[in-house]
């Protein structure tokens, strides 16, 4: 077992590094930072001067081999714009965006699980064919589409709710929404087909033969079977709890790792977006990993080699 | 004159992992295991085994659609030449395969007319028009009709695909045909049909087969010769009608009080001989004598010596280490 | 005459697909008598699965049953679940075709043996332990103990099939009911599994309902056969009178569609043409269309059930002696 965590874990740190180095490699190569944070009609002396300060005179090559032994000792540069160290700016962004994925996710799982599950035991009934109507609905819809329709509804005909800012916690919950229904359109999906392909296997109908009840054969022998596929979707969520919510957070101005990742960019902020990066890419990759562990646990076939041929 | 097929010492490992996760051997899953054996011109071998045993394997070797990992293969005397060559391409039009699941051996998206004339179209062989000709031909002879040229696979009956599947594998007049469990997937009443058929297309064309199949009666019933796999290796070889009446190896002593038979049909009190245990993992076969685990009469040589081949005084081939023992040959 | 244990009377299924109905099984009548061995034959289409898994109710929402099937008295068909989760396993049990996939994947063998023992005796967990370690041991599986904390990946079709089968004698049911339990199994544990199912009737008086296309299966393990043809059974005798004197065409012609492994070898007798589809069925007799004694009204009228020899039925407008196969005559050249 500590051998294929161990495996796993150097698999994840590869792609971290991966993505670094990617992140790297991409932003100095779409238009030279010193030109897009200074102005075009600054001096030239002052962009020479802008350049040396950061390091940006170096080759290429010297460039990534300081950033990534600095990365080594938890230095990930500074910003460009006010000068804190980027690691810093991006962390203390991660609870305000967990401040709203979190509660998303919970809806995903509260509202889409059961959904699902209700839509594959009602297959074909009108439950079936309106919840899923419902969910290519939300799953199809632009973020900020829904976004703008929650908010021209509950903010301003209505005036229930703000419409953006984060004052308040009334000010999440337009956001949470937003994120969530789309997710819980999915999850609904997803679950349905898992559990329209269990209630199919033969096993199904082999604990009917036995005399189990029907309720108990839903919740005893097909759910344990359904979880393995769900499992996959749920760990995609959780790896996209950081990163998740980058135009939500865009319209509704919430002050969260996204809106940094956007402004970031916008300008060539590299240690910024680079740490930003590492962050999220760590993120899925924890998650990922937290997935394989957790098919281990539940689904045996995968924990223990099987007899004969 | 010299067999139209022929194997010798044919072996066929495989390197495997043993165990999941982290904790993973490296072991040889050993399929075929020193399998040597002789198909004559419009002769019909029977090759009969229980799961695991490496009949199918054995057909695959010996029509070189797998490299063997020793051994060799000749067709008419000549070495097989290796996989995707020329050479190898062109013995295909000699020999072919015929498959268990008819429906998954065809493209679901092609008529079954143009799938029969395609390995003319592959090798080059004839015009467009004598290729159709061809193939009215090979369908007259399986029994399909012309009309049916143009339908897809899902639109016929299994019986019907497995003769469309016949028919592509006789369109290029191969000499040899390995079928493997051609029958299995049939109903009992169109296994007839095909059984018939395939016994008169040997008859007519001369064609040698090498009949694969763990029904015993049906390979009774196509097989001139016949030859009894467990484990890899061969264990007992002979004329197929004494064979099943006077099965000598213990194992095919097994298999054959196995077939359930009706009682009417049953002669006089028939030998029970029933097994204990599964059949052991390819992987992990046992020392000496492959069967001695479940083998009723092992005795101490079983566990240590592998037992070769060898003749008996009728003919017979028999890898047993007791075979000569009279007091075996009685109802155990 | 001993009151059956099950009788099914007049039992019809159809499954309506895209607006149409289609007639899987059309008007069985059969009987099983308390602690009898019968025998379902019939090839692809012919209902044999059907018309149980109608009479357990386990058929999918689309399926439409007609008819009855009644335990002792007890209606089944239509039955509500209540009824019929009360009657599955605990007075007839069902094991099926391939034993590997009818096993839970995620749950040990012991936990889905001890639901079965804690649903229909009431168990504790300590007792139903004890329990069913006593089951696997009478179904021949040696290590029992360690076999309970094992997973159905980690055991062979064969020890799978074994566990199905304790699963099933878990409630020590009136009637079990096996659907092909030994097609997926090689020859060698075919005839464990059977040589098993046999000592457990002796041993429990359970009666047995085994269902399979293998000819030979059927014959050496049970009293009655009943063949079954598109739905319908066309012929019901004692075990040794249908194959030594078969008396409907299709079961002749089954019999000589057989390679023997003994005995002069023959040219097989082919049944030109195929099963009919279920929606497709000809009027009159089914099996028309295929028989090589059709008559004009074999077209036309359905065949009434003749009584032909004890306990010896036959569906068939036409008389065959005893001993003449309809295949063996002139007109049935190939």
């Amino acid at each position: 077992m500590l051998l294929f965590a161990a495996s796993r874990l150097l698999r994840a740190a590869l792609t971290i590094l991966f993505v670094m180095t990617f992140a790297f490699v991409v932003l100095r190569l779409s238009g030279d930072p010193a030109l897009l944070i200074m102005s075009v009609d600054a001096p030239p002396e002052a962009i020479k001067a802008f350049r040396q300060a950061w390091g940006l005179d170096q080759p290429i090559w010297d460039q990534y081999v300081s950033y990534i032994g600095h990365a080594f000792t938890g230095d990930f540069g500074k910003s460009m714009r006010d000068g804190r160290p980027a690691i810093e700016l991006v962390l203390e962004r991660v609870p305000a965006t967990l401040a709203i994925t979190l509660p998303a996710l919970a809806l995903k799982i509260g509202l889409g699980i059961p959904a699902g599950i209700y839509a594959a035991l009602h297959r074909n009934s009108v439950a079936d064919r309106v919840t899923m109507a419902v969910s290519v609905a939300g799953f199809t819809m632009p973020s900020f589409v829904l976004a703008l329709l929650l908010v021209l509804v509950f903010a301003v005909t209505l005036g229930w709710l703000p419409a953006s800012g984060s004052d308040s916690a009334a000010h999440a919950i337009l956001p949470i929404i937003t994120l969530g229904v789309g997710g819980a359109a999915i999850m609904a999906r997803f679950t349905r087909s898992a559990m329209l392909e269990v209630l199919g296997q033969p096993y199904i109908r082999a604990a009917s033969a036995k005399g189990v009840t029907w309720r108990r054969v839903i919740s005893h022998h097909a759910l344990p079977n359904a979880a393995i596929p769900t499992v996959t979707i749920v760990g995609f969520m959780i790896g996209s709890l950081v990163a998740g919510a980058v135009v939500v957070e865009s319209v509704f101005a919430w002050p969260g790792v996204g809106r940094l990742l956007v402004s970031a960019v916008a300008n060539r902020d590299l240690a910024v977006v680079q740490a930003l990066l590492m962050v999220i890419a760590a993120s899925m990759v924890m998650a990922n990993f937290a997935v394989d562990m957790a098919y281990g646990w539940l689904d045996p076939r995968v924990r223990s080699a099987p007899a004969g041929h | 004159m010299s067999a139209l097929v022929e194997a010798i010492d044919l072996r066929r490992h495989y390197a495997v992992h043993v165990g999941r996760g982290p904790f993973t051997a490296k072991a040889t899953l050993r399929a075929v295991d020193g399998v040597s054996l002789r198909v004559e011109r419009g002769r019909t071998l029977g090759l009969v085994g229980e799961s695991g045993c490496g009949k199918s394997t054995t057909g695959k070797l010996v029509l070189g659609l797998i490299p063997s990992t020793s051994g060799t293969v000749r067709h008419d005397g000549t070495d097989m030449p290796a996989i995707n060559t020329p050479a190898w391409r062109a013995l295909r039009l000699r020999m072919q395969m015929v498959f268990q699941d008819p429906l998954g051996a065809l493209d679901r998206r092609l008529p079954i007319g143009q799938q029969i004339t395609e390995p003319l179209a592959i090798h080059g062989i004839a015009t467009t028009v004598e290729r159709r000709e061809r193939a009215r031909a090979v369908m007259e002879a399986v029994g399909l009709q012309m009309h049916q040229f143009g339908r897809y696979p899902h639109e016929l009956s299994g019986g019907q695909r497995q003769r469309v599947v016949l028919a592509r594998a006789l369109i290029t007049e191969p000499d040899f045909l390995v079928c493997d469990e051609p029958i299995s997937a049939l109903d009992v009443s169109i296994q007839a049909q095909v059984v018939n058929l395939l016994l008169d297309l040997q008859e007519r064309l001369g064609i040698a087969y090498l009949f694969i199949s763990h029904d015993l009666k049906v390979v009774r019933q196509v097989s001139h010769e016949v030859a009894v796999m467990y484990l890899g290796r061969i264990v007992e070889q002979g004329e197929a009608e004494s064979l099943f009446a006077h099965p000598a190896h213990p194992y095919t002593r097994a298999l054959v009080s196995a077939i359930p038979v009706p009682l009417s049909a049953q002669g006089p009190r028939r030998e029970r001989l029933l097994l204990q245990g599964d059949p052991p993992n390819p992987v992990d076969v046992p020392r000496g004598c492959a069967f001695h685990t479940r083998c009723p009469f092992a005795i101490a040589s079983c566990r240590v010596e592998t037992p070769a081949l060898r003749p008996k005084a009728d003919g017979r081939l028999v890898a047993c280490h007791r075979v000569d023992e009279p007091a075996l040959q009685v109802a155990a | 005459m001993i009151d059956p244990l099950v009788e099914i009377k007049g039992l019809t299924v159809d499954f309506e697909q895209d607006g149409r109905r289609l007639r899987v099984v059309d008007g069985i009548d059969l009987a099983i008598a308390p602690g009898e061995a019968v025998g379902i034959v019939g090839e692809s289409g012919s209902g044999k699965s059907v018309t149980w898994l109608a009479a357990l109710g386990l058929l999918p929402g689309h399926a439409r049953i007609g008819g009855s099937v009644r335990l002792e008295g007890l209606q089944l068909a239509g039955a509500p679940a209540g009824v019929l989760e009360g009657v599955r396993g605990k007075r007839i049990a069902m094991i099926f075709q391939d034993p590997s996939s009818c096993l839970n994947p995620v749950h040990r063998i012991g936990w889905q043996l001890i639901e079965a023992l804690k649903l229909h005796r009431g168990l504790d967990s300590t007792r139903a332990r004890n329990e069913a370690l006593r089951l696997l041991d009478q179904v021949g599986i040696a290590d029992a103990r360690r076999r309970l904390n094992d997973y159905p990946h980690q055991l062979s079709g064969g020890l799978n099939q074994r566990v199905m089968i304790a699963m099933a004698l878990a409630a020590e049911p009136d009637l079990l009911i096996a659907d092909e339990p030994t097609t997926a199994l090689d020859a060698t544990i075919q005839a464990q599994i059977l040589a098993l199912l046999g000592s457990i009737r002796r041993d429990t008086g359970m009666a047995l309902v085994l269902i399979s296309h293998d000819l030979g299966v059927v014959a050496e393990n049970v009293n009655r056969v009943a063949v079954m043809y598109a739905g319908r059974l066309v012929e019901e005798a004692l075990s040794q009178d249908l194959f030594a004197v078969p008396r409907h065409p299709y079961t002749q012609g089954l019999l000589a569609a057989l390679p023997e492994l003994t005995g002069p070898r023959r040219r097989l007798a082919a049944i030109p043409g195929t099963v009919p589809e279920p929606g497709k069925v000809p009027a009159g007799c089914a099996f028309s269309p295929r028989c090589p004694l059709a008559e004009q009204r074999c077209g036309s009228e359905p065949p009434p059930s003749r009584r032909v020899g004890m306990l010896h039925r036959a569906v068939c407008h036409l008389q065959i002696e005893p001993g003449v196969s309809a295949w063996a005559l002139p007109r049935a050249a190939e």
